[in-house]
């Protein structure tokens, strides 16, 4: 047996211990009892994490997946993307060892079935624990199957009738295609199936510069592939501030990625069992011939087959179900939370919004969407982390806003590890050290941006994290830093006067 | 040194005009069109060339009506070949035909920095003369002609270019930059004025940050922080946004100067001879040639790039011209820098001061360094107007004469300083 076959047989043997945890073949659905004190549609991260705790909580709980447990996020999302990310990172580390002051391996050469296979053991290992049989466990009735509104109260799964007091419609959101003639008929890759290809793409197309966009575009070009992004907008990720999206341009550009901004795709055809694809910047027609296409990155809710009418619950195709703060449908038994109906679409808040409607609909809380304080991060090489307000919203909303900056080339672990390119940047309302938001780029921003939304759960302005001790040398001391910049620019007070006039005497 | 430097960064305004339709090249590298925004320089740097006896008044007044006659008369169809469209103007146009080239937008800042150029030129040459009265007239019809309405887009901030074959470009004035003299010019206007919101809606997306120790309102590249102060005189007069933070927009500048010095001392990327007197990056030409190791990364070159600091990009090119500039800001840093610089070895006697840019990180074409060929006007204008400013402050003194300008800046909030005094101080 080769190496690579025994890899393929792993590869397989993991792809097989994912879809026993995720949709076993031959799953019985339990037979529904009364009424549900709650009922999850999706088990998504949104679900599981209603289904469990409401659960846990000693609730009946039924949970109703149509495919595969765990969504989107461990299927086709944030865990085989952030895989892939990290074997991408390893091959650029490689190609630049002498930035580190290591020698290249003399001849780097990327095995894509390794990576794929690493990806798939990995996405196994997740989700054995929010397997099926450890739902069941955890006393959760899970049920698969299509289910849709009978009633105000009531749902069908494939034939059976599910009564609730309660429910929660957390679907999530599918992969949107932009209309572009010609590429149907060509096909494409999208986040569903781009994981399940088994040869690396010569070339490869990306047709939207947001988070999942960039990041893959990324992943590509580092294993080789030559990749193009287009992208509508002046700057890639649409949300985030002008140096930060810049920044990920300038990495992407690094890597080789050729980025075309301001671009409309209009057209796709085969020629010769290639792709063509029509791209016009600024008036400015250019074609571009690769072996792959790779969209539908945006996001539209998936309000469609749930006969959401039925039960009295408002939609919208583009924004999903209309909820209010506390995410009560217009039907008062039914809650939302997660892709379905909230504009950030992210893991964590998917999740954060379900352990609220758990609160509210079983344990009669008023618990508030608009009070979590929800960090979220795109994984590039350099990543882009963010928590609160930009300062964009902030100055719409009247509030004046400083923001204290520190470049990642002035943190002393950032040097030393060769990682100096991005910044910390802590917005506070003026004049006082309460922290607003903030926006960091850096190589592990992600794991960063944690403090500062600690500091803002917590209260903590920067004053308080100035007193804050770091370990030394860390790349998160670039946040203890800011809080310093913070402390030596504030108006002084009458215990600094005091102070100087102790030395002075 | 610095009357030398001028003298020569006027001269480039003397020999680049093409005397039959006052259009001056974009660069005097042969074949180079002509940029508006350098007409727009010359017409201002005329002035200075009368005041320091560089140029006969006649000869000025008859190189400007040049232009003014043939702006006044140019195709304005918005065709893929016109001039202009709506009393805008395509960014590049043939020096001969004056005729759009290289597919270039109609821009809306380069045809404010043209028409800041034509009202300067109104407002000095004051004569009663026949031809004196003609510049004026076409100056004040070419500014009237101007639909900066037209460039407004939905949300309020001005689009930055519109084109025949797309319509307008995706991208508006986001962001502090160089645009604050587009939208005092549009508010201004007695004819298609801009709207309150414009304003508002630009002043948004301002950052005010504190970096390296400093607080100003962010941006990167240094002429962003020079172009609009070309003209007009920020010093004492403040908008909301500057009354708030209690600064200026001078102020503003004299600190983005102190940063590009700081980041120049921290020199993260490790280019060669950035420090305490080396610094100044900005719009311009740098080296298009292969990447090569700079401190053990693989550094790319960008060729014509705006460069800013701290977030780059950077490629080790210093713009000699934004260093020189910024003598009315800082002179106490940039004096001593410019010295520094221009007795370099790279483009030595002062070369490096009128280049586009300098590298001496770049391997080629040698082991020295990088030097662009010939120069290019918006950097010869900007010396002339800055360093003129610096000594005298002729420009901003005439452009205090424009009630023009003076509504504009009111409708953008500016109150108080010379705002608060009579017609011109």
């Amino acid at each position: 047996m080769t190496l690579a076959s025994v890899q393929d047989a792993a590869s397989a043997a993991a792809e097989r211990e994912r879809l026993g945890h995720v949709a076993p073949i031959g799953w019985r659905n339990p037979k529904p009892p009364g009424a549900y004190d709650l009922l999850v549609i999706g088990a998504g991260p949104a679900g599981l994490v209603a289904a469990r705790s409401a659960a846990a909580l000693g609730a009946k709980v039924a949970l109703v997946e149509r495919h595969q447990l765990g969504g989107d996020s461990l299927n086709y999302g944030s865990i085989p993307t952030k895989a892939l990310v990290r074997t991408a990172r390893m091959y650029s580390d490689m190609r630049c060892a002498a930035t580190f002051g290591a020698l290249p391996p003399a001849d780097i050469q990327v095995d894509f079935n390794a990576a794929i296979a690493r990806l798939r053991h990995i996405r196994a290992r997740v989700s054995r624990t929010d397997s099926a049989l450890c739902l069941a466990r955890q006393g959760v009735a899970l049920f698969f199957g299509a289910a849709r509104f009978v009633g105000r109260n009531a749902v069908d799964v494939d034939g059976v009738q599910l009564r609730f007091r309660k429910a929660l419609v957390a679907t999530g959101s599918r992969s949107q295609l932009p209309a572009i003639p010609g590429l149907a008929e060509a096909g494409y890759l999208t986040n569903a199936n781009v994981f399940d290809i088994d040869t690396l793409p010569a070339s490869l197309l990306v047709i939207g510069g947001g988070p999942l966009g960039c990041e893959l575009a990324q992943v590509f070009a580092r294993f080789g592939t030559r990749t193009i992004i287009s992208h509508r907008e002046p700057l890639f990720l649409p949300l985030e501030e002008r140096d930060a999206a810049q920044m990920v341009s300038d990495g992407l550009a690094r890597d080789g990625v050729e980025i075309h901004l301001n671009t409309t795709v209009t057209s796709v055809r085969m020629e010769g069992g290639r792709k063509v694809a029509e791209l016009v910047i600024d008036g400015n027609v250019a074609t571009t011939t690769v072996d792959q296409i790779l969209t539908g990155i945006g996001r539209r809710p998936a309000v469609q087959g749930l006969d959401l009418e039925s039960a009295g619950i408002d939609y919208d195709a583009e924004s999903g179900i209309r909820v209010d703060d506390f995410l009560r449908t217009t039907n008062r038994c039914v809650y939302a939370a997660g892709d379905v109906c909230l504009e950030s679409r992210f893991t964590n808040t998917a999740q954060a919004s379900a352990c609220i409607v758990v609160r509210n609909a079983l344990l009669l809380g008023r618990r508030r969407m608009s009070a979590l304080t929800v960090p979220w991060c795109t994984y590039t090489d350099p990543e882009v982390a963010h928590v609160g307000l930009y300062v964009k919203e902030a100055r719409r909303q009247g509030i004046p806003v400083k923001t204290f900056t520190i470049p990642m080339h002035d943190v002393d672990r950032a040097i030393a590890d060769s990682e100096d390119d991005g910044f910390v940047k802590i917005h506070v309302r003026e004049g006082t050290g309460h922290i607003l938001g903030a926006t960091v780029v850096a190589r592990h921003a992600g794991e960063m941006i944690n403090v500062i939304s600690l500091a803002m759960v917590a209260g903590l302005d920067l004053e308080a994290l100035d007193g804050v001790i770091h370990a030394y040398p860390t790349q998160g001391e670039a946040i203890r830093m800011a809080a310093g910049a913070y402390m030596r620019d504030r108006p002084s007070r009458w215990t600094d006067w005091l102070a100087r006039a102790w030395v002075r005497l | 040194m610095l009357d030398r430097l001028q003298r020569a960064a006027f001269d480039y305004f003397v020999v680049n005009t093409n005397r039959a339709n006052g259009l001056v090249a974009d660069t005097s590298r042969p074949g180079s069109p002509s940029s508006i925004a350098a007409v727009g320089f010359a017409l201002s740097a005329y002035p200075v060339g009368v005041e320091r006896g560089w140029i006969e008044r006649a000869d000025a007044v008859e190189r400007i009506l040049a232009a003014l006659r043939f702006f006044s008369k140019s195709d304005q169809g918005g065709t893929t070949t016109a001039s202009g469209h709506r009393g805008f103007y395509f960014h590049f146009l043939d020096m001969e035909t004056g005729l759009r080239v290289w597919q270039s937008e109609l821009s809306s800042i380069d045809t404010a920095l043209l028409i800041a150029g034509m009202l300067t030129a109104a407002l000095y040459f004051d004569g009663e003369s026949a031809v004196e009265t003609e510049l004026r007239q076409l100056a004040d019809a070419m500014y009237r002609r101007v639909e900066w309405r037209w460039a407004q887009r939905a949300g309020g901030a001005m689009s930055q270019g519109w084109k025949p074959e797309c319509g307008f470009l995706h991208y508006g004035w986001d962001g502090y930059n160089e645009a604050l003299l587009l939208y005092i010019l549009g508010l201004g206007s007695p004819t298609h004025p801009l709207t309150d919101a414009s304003f508002e809606a630009w002043t948004l997306t301002y950052q005010w940050e504190n970096i390296y120790g400093h607080d100003f309102l962010y941006a990167g590249p240094l002429f962003v922080h020079q172009f609009s102060h070309a003209w007009i005189d920020f010093r004492g007069i403040r908008d909301r946004f500057m009354r708030e933070k209690d600064c200026d927009y001078f102020e503003n500048s004299r600190r983005a100067t102190l940063v590009q010095r700081d980041y120049a001392i921290r020199n993260p990327r490790g280019f060669v001879g950035y420090g305490q007197d080396r610094w100044g990056l900005s719009a311009g030409d740098g080296p298009s040639v292969a990447p090569q190791a700079v401190s053990g990364r693989r550094q790319a070159f960008y060729g014509y790039a705006a460069r800013g600091v701290p977030w780059g990009p950077d490629d080790g090119t210093i713009a000699g011209s934004s260093t020189l500039a910024s003598i009315v800001f800082a002179p106490e840093i940039a004096l001593p820098a410019v010295r520094a610089m221009a007795a370099g070895h790279v483009g030595g006697r002062g070369e490096a001061m009128r280049a586009s840019g300098f590298n001496e990180t770049a391997h080629e074409p040698a082991a020295a360094g990088w030097i662009s060929r010939g120069e290019f006007a918006l950097d010869q204008g900007l010396t002339v107007l800055m360093l003129e400013n610096f000594r005298t402050g002729l420009p901003w003194q005439i452009v205090r004469g424009s009630p023009w300008i003076r509504a504009g800046l009111r409708r953008a909030g500016f109150k108080r300083g010379w705002l608060a005094s009579g017609a011109s101080a």
